[in-house]
C-alpha cells in the first residue's frame, strides 16, 4: 500500500501510536498484497468518520452440509469498497488447549492467504481460530483445503460451540483431570450438534482443570467442567517453612485471603481445616512448591453461565459438585443428553439454559433432568434462611 | 417408523417452503409440527432429524443464520438476512 492509503486513514493511524501492537499496522502490511485488505481499511476508516457500522451480518452463506461454521458478512457500502462486499468469517476448530505445530500454523496461513484476506483473529472468544473475510465461491475451496489439512469447521449460531479447554496435564501439575482428552472427545462425540443446528440458541461447554479456571467456564459456558479434589490438600510442612523463612508473609497473603477462612498459622506450623476448604485454588497459587490438590481429583459440572447480550450476564451455578475423573466423561455425556431434551423441547427461541433456568427456576429445571438438590448448589449456605444447621457432637456444623 | 421416511422429508419441507419469507423456522419447530401432526407414537425426534438431514445433504435445504440464531430454509440468492 502506498502514501495514498495512509493518508486516507487519519482516524485509524491514531490507533497505531503508542508502544503496544496495533491491529492496524497488521491490517497495513496485509494491504500491501490483499485488495481485501485494503478495502478493509477504507470501509473502517469510513466507519470510524460516520460512526456507524457499515457491515451486514447472516444469510445463507455455508459449506454443503454444515449449518455452522460460516457466519455471512457483506458491506453495505459495495460500491466504495468491491473488494469487501463479501467479507465472510470463517470459524476453525482449534485443538485442544491450542497446541499447533508450527508447520500447521503456516499450512493455515498458507490456505488462507490463498483464499481470503488473509487476516486471522487467533483466537475468537469461543477459542476457535478465525478466518475473517472471504467471498462466497470461496467458501468450498477453502473448506476443502482445510479439511485435507485435518482441520474442521467450528460452531456458530444455534449449535454446539467449538468445546475448548485449558492446557491442562499437558502442561500444568493443577489439573485435576484431563481437560484436553474429555474437550477432544466431546467434540468427535457431538460433530453433529457442532455443525447442524438444531437447538434454541447457542450451547457452550468448557473444561478446565481447575478453580483457576483458565478458559473463564464459570463466566461463560452453559457448561461448565472445572477440575476440583475431594480430599486434603497435599502438604509439604518443610517447604511451607521455606516460604516463611524467604518472607512470604503467611498470615497476610495466604490465610486472610482465604474465602473460608479455614488456615492457621501459629508462626511455626500451617493447619488447614480441610472441611471447610472450597477447593478455590489461592493458597496453592501462593506456595505452589508447599501446597497441591488432593490425590482423589476430579470435576465439577455447573450449568448456565453467560455472557450479556439477551440479557444480563450469569454465573454458572453448581449441579453436580464432584464427578470422579474417571467418570467424568459419561456423566457430561448422561447429563448433556438430558439437558438438551428438555432445552430443545421448551427454550424458547434465543434463550440460554441459564436464562430457561432462571424462567422455570431451578427446582423444576433439576427435576426435568432427574437430579435431586444438593447442599452444595447453595451459593452460600450459612446466608440462607431456608438451610438450617445443626451442630454435631463432634462440634462439625453440617446440615 | 409408521411414516416413512421420505413422506416425513416431503412434509417437511413443503413446511419450509410454505414458511419461506415469513418465519425463520428452526428443525425443532419442525420436528414439533410433525410430532403434533402425526403423533408421538408415529413419528419422533429421531426420524425427524433424519428427514432434515437428508433435506441439507441433497442441497433442498439449507441452514440459514441470523443473530446468533440457525434456521432451516430453501436456498435461494445469496443476501444478507433480515432479522
Ligand atoms: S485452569 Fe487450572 S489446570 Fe487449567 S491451566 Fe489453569 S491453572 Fe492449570
Ligand atoms: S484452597 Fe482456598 S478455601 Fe481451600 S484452604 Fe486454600 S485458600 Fe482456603
Amino acid at each position: 500500500m502506498g502514501d495514498d492509503t495512509k493518508s486516507n486513514t487519519k482516524l485509524l493511524d491514531e490507533l497505531e501510536k503508542g508502544p503496544w501492537p496495533s491491529f492496524v499496522t497488521e491490517m497495513k502490511k496485509a494491504a500491501e498484497t490483499n485488495p481485501m485488505a485494503k478495502d478493509l481499511l477504507g470501509q473502517l476508516e469510513l466507519s470510524y468518520e460516520e460512526r456507524i457500522g457499515h457491515w451486514k451480518h447472516g444469510g445463507i452463506v455455508g459449506v454443503m452440509g454444515y449449518g455452522g461454521g460460516v457466519i455471512g458478512r457483506y458491506s453495505d457500502v459495495p460500491e466504495k469498497f468491491p473488494n469487501v462486499a463479501h467479507f465472510h468469517t470463517l470459524r476453525i476448530n482449534h485443538p485442544s488447549g491450542w497446541f499447533y505445530t508450527s508447520e500447521a500454523l503456516r499450512k493455515l496461513c498458507d490456505i488462507w492467504e490463498r483464499h481470503g484476506s488473509g487476516l486471522t483473529n487467533m483466537h475468537g472468544s469461543t477459542g476457535d481460530i478465525i478466518f475473517l473475510g472471504t467471498k462466497t465461491n470461496e467458501l468450498e475451496p477453502v473448506f476443502q483445503e482445510l479439511t485435507q489439512a485435518g482441520f474442521d469447521l467450528g460452531g456458530s449460531g444455534s449449535v454446539l460451540r467449538t468445546p475448548s479447554c485449558c492446557v491442562g496435564q499437558a502442561r500444568c501439575e493443577w489439573a485435576c483431570y484431563d481437560t484436553m482428552a474429555t474437550c477432544d472427545s466431546l467434540t468427535r462425540a457431538y460433530q453433529d450438534e457442532i455443525h447442524r443446528p438444531a437447538f434454541p440458541y447457542k450451547f457452550k461447554i468448557k473444561c478446565s482443570g481447575c478453580a483457576n479456571d483458565c478458559v473463564a467456564a464459570i463466566a461463560r459456558a452453559d457448561l461448565s467442567v472445572i477440575g476440583t479434589w475431594k480430599d486434603d490438600i497435599q502438604q509439604d510442612d518443610a517447604a511451607v517453612s521455606e516460604y516463611a523463612a524467604a518472607g512470604l508473609d503467611i498470615q497476610k497473603d495466604v490465610c486472610d485471603h482465604c474465602p473460608t477462612k479455614c488456615m492457621q498459622w501459629d508462626g511455626k506450623k500451617l493447619a488447614i481445616n480441610n472441611r471447610e476448604c472450597v477447593r478455590c485454588m489461592h493458597c496453592i497459587n501462593v506456595m505452589p512448591k508447599a501446597l497441591k490438590p488432593g490425590k482423589e481429583k476430579g470435576a465439577t459440572l455447573l450449568i448456565g453461565a453467560k455472557a450479556p447480550i439477551m440479557q444480563g450476564a450469569l454465573l454458572s451455578s453448581v449441579l453436580i459438585p464432584f464427578v470422579p475423573a474417571a467418570e467424568l466423561l459419561d456423566t457430561i455425556k448422561e447429563l448433556v443428553s438430558r439437558i438438551w431434551d428438555f432445552w430443545s423441547e421448551y427454550g424458547n427461541n434465543r434463550e440460554r439454559v441459564g436464562e430457561l433456568i432462571q424462567r422455570i427456576g431451578m427446582p423444576a429445571f433439576l427435576d426435568a433432568i432427574g437430579l435431586d438438590p444438593v447442599p452444595e448448589m447453595v451459593t452460600a449456605p450459612r446466608d440462607n434462611p431456608y438451610i438450617f444447621f445443626q451442630t454435631k457432637e463432634d462440634g462439625q456444623e453440617t446440615k | 417408523m409408521a411414516v416413512p421416511l421420505e413422506t416425513l422429508v416431503e412434509e417437511i419441507y413443503k413446511m419450509v417452503v410454505d414458511l419461506q419469507g415469513k418465519k425463520n423456522v428452526r428443525a425443532m419447530s419442525l420436528t414439533k409440527a410433525m410430532i403434533d401432526k402425526y403423533g408421538a407414537g408415529e413419528v419422533n425426534k429421531e426420524d425427524c432429524k433424519h428427514a432434515i438431514r437428508q433435506l441439507i445433504d441433497s442441497g433442498r435445504c439449507v441452514y440459514g443464520y441470523y443473530g446468533g440464531e440457525s434456521f432451516i430454509t430453501i436456498p435461494r440468492k445469496e443476501e444478507a438476512a433480515s432479522g
